[in-house]
């Protein structure tokens, strides 16, 4: 939902730098003055924008009390305590909740991947009745406010046995209904070479072994922007795991979250803090490894 | 952008073949019905069938434990006099109509201030994109919840600088506030698309331009934006829709309430309230279809008023 589109805002290119004419960028500024008031007003932001996570971090070391009263970053005395009383302070070790997660990622990771690639093969590559239409309806439904098939959704869901069950929130994704990336896909495989295509099909190649020896292969930028996205989302995703996980044996990291905020209310902050900072940590090492390749690989939709 | 003009070139007539494709024209439906299979599969189960479903619920009094009676109009009637959907309505609006353009406006100030070659523009760009990234979640909502408590560190600091704090999520007067300055928090994403349409612009409209004269803010207004428009355009339509649907932020700052005072009872959680905490499902459906209406019609709006202010170069 919310996620969906943040992510798709996300998935345009940053097109590839165009180096200009004559060269590499200029670094060294003509006007000294200039360029320091853009640094300040960069460092500025920047660090107002990061104080609140470095603040976190360093809070979740602290002994509760001096969260209410210490605003900088200093710490004096480093009290761990908080990690394991997190950690065990809710039904389950939080170590429970992190891997029903993995488990909900990992198979909404790869349900996308390949039933999104396959539609996104048949619409860049085949030639079939009623494409046109089809193709419209699926570039809708990305717009396509989730709410709107939500009561069904659960009345389904729950008429099939699988409310607390990880299928409602795996099972859609196995089924491409995110299409965004399918349109993500579609680009990228309109952006290869068809003769390619038409030089495996004189080698008799039928449209099977042309996707899978010669079109995925070819595809992984747009594979590993989609795992990505996908990965960070359904890390995140909180609606849809508020409404079909209510077992806590079943809870993913954000219900465990609001679960944990709900019953320690306004005390214990070091040990929420805590939980939250593990609960960020995958998505951050995702932002570490895969930004670069998120920022440039983004790139595939293209901005005309 | 790119669906959305994918779509409108949809609309254009059928090309005629060339002889050489016309040979290549088979159709091999069965083929691709095997790879649609599974999108197909979810069109119609996920998404297609749940719509037309919803939509007839919207017309009962639907209660997950009874079956369905037909009630006719009276959910959206009730929707008429429905005080705390008007209150929900004024609130997802409020957030949308300020929080979008403050990101935007934020957005675009930090991409142009990073673009042409800026020393260390990487890790700038690294420190603006990681918040888009973390904002979403259940984790940073909770970070919220403490700067801006009573005793939080939003409180803190003002307290160092000798000002009387106050409780800026207990206030009705403030609490939107906090959430709309989170959303802005994380400008990171238009930012990126900001600084890839930058780039676009061709460095020669910007030497003629000097060779004639004109200030950089002549450029600004004159060049740079003109030709941002197109993704300025995007980056509202996109982040408009998403800021409608907007949930898991105010969910957890307020505890699931909405409050203090329904001051951030966004429509989708007074949504949730009624379809899963009161089960008044049928309602639920036809608040979900008023919703769907509400996003096309500032679509459809928005891309009317593109006309007269989106500029395309070609």
């Amino acid at each position: 939902m919310t996620e969906t589109i943040q992510r798709e805002v996300d998935a345009v290119p940053a097109a590839q730098e165009p180096v200009p004419p004559g060269g590499r960028r200029r670094h060294v500024p003509r006007r000294p003055l200039k360029s320091l008031a853009k640094h300040l007003v960069l460092i500025v932001t920047g660090a107002v924008m990061i104080y609140p996570l470095l603040w976190m971090v360093v809070s979740s070391l602290r002994p509760d009390d001096l969260i209410f009263s210490q605003p900088g970053l200093w710490l004096s005395d480093v009290d761990l305590s908080h990690y394991p009383d997190g950690w065990n302070a809710l039904t389950h070790p939080f170590g429970r909740y992190m891997l029903n997660s993995a488990i909900v990622v990992l198979g909404s990771v790869l349900g996308t991947l390949v039933s999104c690639s396959m539609a996104a093969y048949a619409f860049a590559r085949m030639r079939f009745s009623a494409k046109t239409l089809l193709f419209a309806i699926m570039l809708i439904t990305i717009m396509l406010p989730g709410h709107v098939t939500l009561v069904p959704q659960y009345v389904l869901f729950s008429q099939l046995g699988m409310v607390n069950t990880f299928w409602p929130l795996v099972g859609p994704n196995m089924l491409a209904t995110d299409s965004f990336f399918i349109f993500l896909m579609v680009q990228f495989i309109r952006g290869l070479p068809k003769e390619l295509d038409e030089a495996a099909r004189i080698d008799g190649a039928g449209h099977a072994r042309i996707f899978l020896r010669i079109i995925l292969p070819l595809m992984t930028p747009a594979l590993a922007t989609t795992a990505i996205f996908t990965f960070i989302g359904t890390w995140n995703q909180f609606f849809s795991a508020l409404i079909y996980l209510t077992d806590t044996d079943m809870m993913t990291v954000p219900v465990a979250l609001r679960l944990f905020v709900d019953s320690q209310g306004e005390s214990n902050w070091g040990s929420m803090f805590a939980m939250s900072i593990v609960s960020l940590l995958p998505v951050f090492f995702v932002f570490l490894f895969g930004q670069r390749f998120l920022i440039r690989g983004i790139a595939t939709t293209g901005i005309k | 952008m790119s669906a959305i003009t994918e779509l409108s070139k949809l609309k254009g007539g059928r090309r005629p073949l060339d002889p050489r494709e016309r040979k290549a024209a088979r159709r091999d439906n069965k083929a691709a019905l095997v790879f649609l299979l599974p999108w197909l599969l979810g069109l119609v189960v996920i998404t297609a069938g749940p719509m037309i479903a919803s939509f007839y619920l919207s017309f009962t009094d639907y209660n997950l434990l009874e079956d369905p009676n037909w009630v006719g109009l009276e959910n959206y009637l009730r929707m008429l006099t429905d005080d705390r959907l008007h209150q929900s309505l004024r609130v997802t609006l409020t957030y949308v109509v300020v929080g979008v353009p403050l990101q935007l406006v934020v957005a675009l100030f930090i991409a142009v201030v990073l673009n042409r070659g800026m020393r260390g523009l990487s890790f700038y760009r690294s420190v603006f994109y990681l918040p888009s990234l973390l904002g979403g979640s259940v984790a940073i909502a909770i970070l919220w919840r403490q700067i801006f408590g009573t005793t939080g560190l939003v409180n803190q600091v003002l307290g160092l600088l000798g000002i009387e704090g106050m409780g800026w999520i207990s206030s009705p007067d403030t609490a939107l506030g906090t959430i709309i300055l989170l959303h802005v928090w994380t400008f990171g994403s238009p930012m990126i698309i900001f600084l890839a349409g930058l780039r676009q612009i061709p460095t020669m409209y910007y030497e003629a331009a000097a060779v004639d004269g004109a200030t950089k803010a002549k450029q600004f207004w004159r060049i740079t934006m003109p030709m941002l428009t197109p993704i300025i355009f995007f980056n509202i339509v996109l982040q408009t829709i998403g800021a409608f649907q907007s949930f898991t932020q105010a969910f957890i700052i307020s505890g699931g309430i909405g409050g203090p005072s329904d001051s951030t009872l966004f429509y989708t959680m007074y949504l949730y309230n009624t379809g899963f905490k009161d089960f008044e499902m049928g309602y639920a459906s036809a608040m979900a279809w008023l919703l769907v209406l509400i996003v096309g019609a500032l679509t459809a709006v928005n891309f009317i008023a593109s006309k007269y202010w989106v500029y395309y170069d070609d």
